[in-house]
């Protein structure tokens, strides 16, 4: 007989007993560690999923605040570039203004440093002039410079014509005060009395004129009566003289003029 | 020269006796028990494991794959009657390796154990999944003339499940030990080589016929069912994306 039927219940026992076994030792643990794992990587799965989402999250918000930053830089860049065009626009229009006026000051200056070198040459001239003349006077004819000025005064006072000798007399009459004859040195007394004849001689009243000296007045005689000037001295001949030199340095000195009168 | 291990007693008293093939059966089962408290002992959940570890989860997932390839529903619940059923066969034919070892299969005694374990198995599962009435009810299908042929094929299945195993074991087993005494040297290896992969395709055919005789006893209700026809899709997608 091949099948032994104590065999057979006793095989069938043993195959449930291994049954048991297997399921116990072998298919819980292994199906328990792999749903372990499973689930294990599900998560992580999940939670990738999650920082994934996470990340792409936070990159739009970056690039957002990227782009925000951006626009804010470029708006303040050019905010700032317009006003530091608009300072430097105000800092160019103060420094031309400056310069204007800077300019304008140098002009001023010049205008008055000529005018006083032309002041200066002016009575340097007539000094000169009126030393010379009484040098060369004095030198060539032995007159005494003095005396020849006066002489001039005289001949002019004589040599007026009638219209001006009424007005000047009539300025003497009305005048409260006598006339003044002002001079740059004291005249000497026969002058004086030479002076004093003529002006009586021409005005047919007796004036007695009050003599004065006056050192600003180069070389020559004034007379004053009444608001009535009549005079003579080396300014008149000057008068030519200072034209010609304020024609060469000019109102707008040109550079030349000024490079020769700053040279000089 | 005997037919098979049942005929090696070791011990006997009365109808209670101890032979080789329980013996040898014992010797399986603390292999496979202790090699399977060895390993899965020491399982891990991390990403690294060990390749016991790994060796074993090939053979339990895909073990559950097959029975969910059946057509099984939770193939969890079938792992442990099939799974054993296969493991035990197969280890049987692997140990054929062992000098003076003789496969427990290769005893009608045995094969007719785990052909009435499947015999059993097969309605319980039935029952369990239908109800009794439900089970019954498919031996009358497709009309009640065919129930006495599905009780034949019942039977008749459960015999040539055993007498399948047991004559590919034991013819394995005779013919290796035929060889030995006429041609001692070389040409038995290549017969154990040729048993090694009988046995393994045995292993294979008997497991996978006890699940196709399971899924059968679940499927005859099934067409019938607008409930099991709803949720059928649902529960099968899993299984073939475990796949």
């Amino acid at each position: 007989m091949l099948i032994d039927w104590f065999t057979v219940s006793a095989q069938a026992l043993n195959f449930l007993v291994l049954v048991w076994l297997m399921k116990r030792f072998l298919y819980q643990p292994v199906l328990q560690a792999i749903d372990a794992r499973e689930q294990r990587i599900a998560a992580e799965l999940a939670d990738a999923d999650a920082r994934q989402t996470e990340a792409k999250a936070e990159r739009n918000e970056f690039q957002r605040k990227n782009a925000e930053f951006d626009r804010e830089r470029s708006g303040l860049l050019g905010k700032a570039t317009d006003e530091a065009n608009a300072e430097r626009k105000r800092l160019i229009d103060e420094a031309r203004q400056a310069a204007e006026e800077l300019s304008t000051k140098e002009q001023e200056s010049r205008r008055q440093e000529v005018a006083n070198l032309l002041k200066s040459i002016t009575r340097r001239t007539k000094e000169e002039v009126f030393a010379i003349s009484r040098k060369a006077l004095a030198d060539l004819a032995g007159v005494d410079l003095e005396e020849r000025l006066c002489g001039v005064f005289l001949e002019k006072l004589q040599s007026l014509d009638d219209e001006v000798r009424s007005h000047l007399a009539d300025a003497v009459q009305n005048s409260s005060e006598p006339p003044m004859i002002r001079s740059a040195v004291d005249l000497p007394p026969e002058q004086q009395e030479a002076i004093r004849n003529v002006l009586r001689e021409m005005l047919s009243t007796d004036v007695r004129p009050l003599f004065k000296t006056v050192p600003g007045l180069v070389g020559g005689v004034e007379l004053t009566a009444g608001g009535q000037k009549l005079g003579w001295s080396i300014a008149d001949y000057l008068k030519s003289l200072e034209a010609g030199i304020e024609e060469l340095v000019g109102k707008p000195a040109p550079p030349e003029a000024e490079t020769t009168i700053s040279g000089s | 020269m005997h037919l098979s291990p049942d005929e090696i007693v070791y011990w006997q008293h009365g109808p209670v006796k101890l032979n080789a093939t329980i013996v040898q059966t014992w010797g399986l089962m603390i292999l496979l028990s202790v090699s399977a408290w060895l390993i899965t002992r020491r399982l891990t959940t991390e990403h690294v494991r060990s390749r016991w570890q790994n060796l074993l989860e090939i053979v339990v997932t895909g073990m559950k794959q097959q029975i969910a390839d059946v057509g099984l529903r939770h193939p969890e619940k079938y792992l442990g009657f099939l799974g054993t059923l296969f493991l035990f066969v197969a280890m049987a034919s692997l140990c054929t390796i062992i000098p003076g070892y003789e496969p427990p299969t290769g005893s009608l005694s045995t094969t007719a154990a785990l052909a009435l374990c499947v015999l059993i198995a097969v309605p319980m599962f039935g029952i369990e999944d239908q109800g009794l009435g439900g089970y019954l009810k498919s031996y009358l299908e497709p009309t009640f003339i065919m129930l006495p042929f599905n009780i034949i094929s019942e039977v008749s299945r459960t015999l040539a499940l055993a007498v399948r195993l047991f004559g590919n074991m034991m013819s394995g087993a005779m013919i290796i030990a035929i060889l030995l005494s006429i041609t001692p040297f070389l040409f038995p290896i290549l017969m154990t080589l040729l048993g090694l992969l009988t046995g393994m395709v045995q292993a294979y055919i008997f497991s996978i016929l006890a699940a196709v005789y399971i899924a059968a006893a679940m499927r005859t209700r099934t067409p019938k069912s607008g409930r099991h026809r709803e949720t059928e899709p649902s529960t099968h997608a899993p299984a073939e994306n475990h796949g």
